[in-house]
């Protein structure tokens, strides 16, 4: 993807961007009725190095940077989309 | 960064790192990888070593347990490691068996028949189990065996739950720490045994692949000479080859001690594992199954007592662990084409090592007879007469084996008594990974390597 599609990234865009990154990280869960507004971890089994992982492949992947103390902005896919749809169009001329 | 040695903490360490974008050169003295889970072919006939079993086995679905962790952490599928479950395996005494399997229950209505009146405390025990908290990097050295003295009064039973997690993974003699014993129960009762039809190498060949996709630069035959330090980092690492290379960070899965001797400044090593084994293999015409042998792994114990020490003989031939790998139910009706039966027992290295070459080879010939003669009282067979005849080929090594194709002192495969469990070193930038750091098995090592290069090669960047 280019930086100039995701500098235009919608929240529903993000989400997908999430959810294909915890299908790489965990493809034995089922990912096919993730209800949005609650905590992934309550819907699916996600300890935390796979977490961990999320926040790693964002920055591997979308150059996107989550520090520590934010990482409770990724508890759901809607908070992760409201945190990161800033930081996605915040990639534009960087 | 350098990885130093390509066992299979090594490995998965590397391949962390190289998947989130770090130069990664993993450097291995021999010219197979795997370390102490590797293979070695004679007269074109391929011999594993290391695997009897690939423990932490759990069905698919089954969340959170340390298999499932590794397969995420290094993006592997669970599909690709083609993982047979065992039959059933057994705890031989004289007169008393205990059959497990990869269901629990077996195990407790084995001990509810054979030790009714431990059932309460065998309750209790798996209650302390539970308790402990095995997700803690650093935990107390308790004595496993104050704690399981504490639950049980019969000492057959208390010993016969000693043996095989001793025969898989102790490096201590006599007693383990609490911690270790809680591993180890998990990994070999709660969950279970499996394996790939085609033993390590298919376990070795996706790890490989996995190398190979994150980039990971691997260096076959080159060794590392020896550490170089400034002050409290290493600065470079001689190889070899006598090349100089620079790393930000080393890890290292070569051992505690062995490691440690690679630094310039260091002092004789203590520390050192005292266990190690001799293992002997006997190729058949049949399979075991129409020998009778069910099987897939038999820890037998043909003493009045158990005893988990280094012999002062060349071999304790009186406990050891029988392993059959043509008995797991191999998907599609999948069979092995020879018949494999390995025994394995506890060995003494300095004893081995003093031999001169012939005496050496008069030893292992007698050892392996001496050893086959007890481990067949424990088969259907009966008498090491019958694996005879039926037998193609045979091989055996010895500790002085693995001394040699691991660098491992002492042929000690379960590393130091004991374990470095923060991975840290007197070097800033040195690490431990791998058996002693204190994970164990093969799944165990890889998460030790995972979990290495998580805390201190991705973690502050």
């Amino acid at each position: 993807m280019t930086k100039q599609i995701l500098n235009t990234m919608t929240k529903d865009g993000i989400k997908s961007i999430v959810l294909k990154i915890i299908a790489e990280i965990a493809p034995d869960e089922d990912l096919s009725s993730i209800a949005p507004e609650v905590r992934l971890r309550d819907q699916l089994e996600l300890d935390s190095m796979d977490f961990l992982d999320i926040v790693m492949e964002l920055r591997k992947q979308y150059g996107i940077e989550v520090p520590e103390t934010d990482y409770q902005e990724l508890a759901s896919l809607d908070s992760c989309a409201n945190y990161l749809e800033p930081k996605f169009a915040a990639l534009q001329g960087s | 960064m350098v990885v130093i040695g390509a066992g299979m903490s090594g490995m998965a360490a590397a391949i962390r790192l190289a998947h989130f974008g770090k130069d990664v050169c993993l450097l291995e003295r021999h010219n197979v990888i795997g370390g102490l889970n590797s293979y070695y072919s004679i007269a074109g006939r391929k011999y594993d070593v290391g695997l009897h079993a690939l423990t932490n086995f759990v069905s698919p679905g089954v969340k959170g347990t340390p298999l499932g962790k590794i397969l995420r952490q290094l993006r592997i599928s669970r599909d690709e490691l083609d993982l047979n479950p065992q039959k059933f395996s057994r705890i031989a005494f004289p007169g008393i068996n205990l059959k497990f399997g990869n269901e629990f229950t077996l195990l407790e209505d084995e001990i509810a028949r054979e030790f009714p009146d431990q059932t309460d405390g065998f309750r209790l025990l798996l209650r302390k189990i539970s308790e402990w908290d095995d997700n803690q990097l650093e935990y107390p050295d308790v004595s496993a065996r104050s704690v399981v003295a504490a639950c049980l009064s019969n000492s057959i039973l208390i010993e016969m739950l000693f043996c095989p997690l001793m025969f898989y993974g102790n490096a201590r003699e006599h007693d383990m720490e609490f911690g270790q014993y809680v591993i180890l129960f998990k990994s070999l009762f709660y969950e279970g045994f499996a394996r790939p039809f085609e033993g390590i190498r298919l376990m070795l060949r996706v790890i490989r692949e996995k190398m190979k996709e994150t980039g990971v630069e691997r260096c076959m035959k080159l060794g590392v000479k020896s550490l170089r330090s400034e002050g409290k980092k290493v600065s470079a690492l001689e190889l070899d080859n006598g090349r100089m290379i620079t790393a930000d960070k080393v890890i290292s899965c070569a051992g505690w001690p062995e490691t440690l001797s690679l630094c310039e400044d260091r002092e004789k090593e203590t520390n050192l594992g005292q266990l190690s084994f001799v293992e002997t293999i006997n190729i058949l015409k049949r399979q075991p199954k129409d020998l009778g042998i069910e099987d897939t792994i038999i820890f037998f114990n043909d003493a009045e007592t158990f005893e988990f020490a280094r012999p002062k003989e060349l071999v304790d031939v009186r406990s050891g662990v029988i392993c059959i790998p043509n008995n797991y139910d191999y998907s599609g009706d999948r069979q092995l084409n020879e018949g494999i039966v390995r025994f394995t027992a506890q060995a003494n290295f300095d004893a081995w090592r003093s031999l001169d070459e012939n005496t050496y080879m008069k030893e292992k010939a007698h050892w392996f007879d001496e050893l086959s003669k007890v481990a067949c009282k424990f088969l259907p067979v009966g008498s090491f007469e019958s694996i005879k005849e039926e037998s193609i080929a045979t091989d055996m090594f010895t500790p002085t084996t693995v001394n040699k194709f691991t660098g491992r002192f002492g042929g000690a495969v379960y590393g130091s008594p004991l374990k470095n469990k923060s991975g840290r070193t007197h070097l800033d930038n040195l690490f431990l990974c791998g058996t002693d750091q204190g994970f164990l098995g093969i799944v165990g090592a890889m998460l030790s390597g995972i979990t290495i290069a998580n805390l201190y090669g991705l973690s502050d960047d």
